[in-house]
């Protein structure tokens, strides 16, 4: 019951993107299209797990002053890990992805989720917690990245949807877009859950 | 002072271990990583190049240093015969930076294939260059027919707005001129090297590494 809190918050009640605002260089920068949505946020979720796994086994040990360099580098390893794995394996969605992988290191989630959650949390929560976060993570992305690719390219995960005619609106794949998208976004979240509580 | 000795402890430990995992994952990676590169040059090489039956990337020529930079060209050979080269060409003027392409050309100096490498022309207007209807304009003198190929001869290489031949495209002519200058200075590096590339020696059999190799 506790654990699957843990996880359901992630998605919709503390959505790190639509919620907590949080991690909003990659949200804005790689949703140019679903797919590049979900590799991102597939990649982030692979690094929240792990280092909630670690930070968590390791809370006793890690004295209170190194917490955040020894958090850091946790994350960067695996960062690093899931950088040279894509690039071997994925290597197409490596390059879609470019810098913005490296840069998962500073997306602030995931230190968050390690100083606020899983250095306090036992592991088995906190690897609730991990993936909750990271599956809202890639849902957001995923829902940015779509409703950008299908009015912005007029493709959705690459199948060509309105035929030749469409012209789509290009400025969804620009960067204004992604401000644009995500504002309507969170405006309609903050008005679903507000006609929730009433 | 035995406390500052634990934090440096538990940190170094910490980094010992990160640094051991991530040294077992580079060279688990590192196999893959440098197949997939070579693929990817292999692929945009492949795309260009008339038939040929052997490894192109593995079978170059350095052009003499002529001005700037030296320039490799990758052979493509049906058995012993050569049948076309490929080779990067770049400008650094197109409207949103530096437009990379590869050129592929038969033994005559005759373009067989164009593709976008790399570039950052504006969504929907300056990006149209790495379509093929538009490469289409760049191979073949006439587009819609596809008969004549396009030589550094028989085309002026300019687009139409500079008086050239090459049309360009609505809202567009910065990209396609970049493009067209990066392939008319790749055709001209071909022409002057075109013997020397023609009577490059190919690799021996044995050993992929003897052929001149590109810088990674």
């Amino acid at each position: 019951m506790k654990l699957g809190h843990e996880f359901v918050k992630g998605l919709w009640e503390s959505n790190p993107v639509f919620r907590l605002v949080l991690g909003m260089c990659p949200t804005l920068a790689v949703t140019t299209s679903a797919e590049n949505g979900i590799g991102m946020g597939l990649a982030t979720t692979f690094v929240l797990v792990n280092s909630n796994l670690i930070v968590s086994l390791l809370r006793n040990v890690i004295p209170r002053r190194v917490r955040i360099p020894s958090f850091i580098v946790v994350i960067a390893s695996f960062v690093t890990i899931v950088d040279l794995v894509m690039a071997g394996y994925f290597y197409q969605l490596h390059k879609a992805l470019g810098i913005f992988i490296p840069l998962i290191v500073v997306n602030c989630i995931i230190l968050g989720r390690a100083e606020a959650f899983a250095s306090k949390n036992p592991v088995a929560a906190s690897l609730a917690d991990g993936l909750g976060m990271g599956v809202g993570f890639t849902l957001s992305l995923f829902v940015l990245g779509s409703i950008r690719e299908i009015f912005g390219s007029g493709t959705l995960l690459g199948f060509s949807l309105f035929g030749a005619s469409f012209s789509p609106v290009i400025a969804l794949v620009l960067p204004p877009g992604a401000f644009i998208t995500l504002g309507v976004l969170l405006g309609l979240m903050n008005r679903i859950s507000r006609e929730r509580q009433v | 002072m035995k406390e500052i000795l634990r934090l440096a402890l538990v940190l170094t430990a910490i980094c010992v271990v990160a640094a051991a995992a991530l040294a077992q994952i580079y060279k688990v990676t590192a196999g893959p990583i440098a197949h997939q590169k070579r693929m990817e040059m292999l692929r945009a090489i492949e795309a260009v190049l008339p038939a040929h039956d052997n490894e192109p990337d593995r079978d170059t020529y350095a052009s003499e240093t002529q001005g700037d930079e030296a320039r490799t060209f990758y052979i493509g050979r049906q058995g012993s015969e050569v049948t076309g080269s490929a080779f990067r060409v770049s400008d650094k003027d197109g409207y949103g930076g530096s437009i990379e392409a590869i050129v592929g050309v038969d033994p005559a100096g005759a373009v067989s294939g164009v593709r976008i490498l790399d570039h950052r022309e504006t969504p929907g207007l300056g990006n149209k260059i790495a379509k093929p209807w538009f490469l289409d304009r760049i191979v073949f003198k006439d587009p819609e027919t596809k008969k004549v190929r396009r030589t550094l001869e028989n085309t002026d290489w300019r687009v139409k707005k500079d008086g050239g031949e090459i049309d360009q495209i609505t809202g567009a002519t910065i990209s396609p001129r970049s493009l067209v200058r990066a392939v008319s200075s790749g055709l001209q590096d071909f022409g002057d090297n075109r013997e020397q590339i023609l009577a490059a020696a190919p690799p021996s059999k044995d050993d992929g590494t003897t052929g001149q190799r590109s810088a990674p």
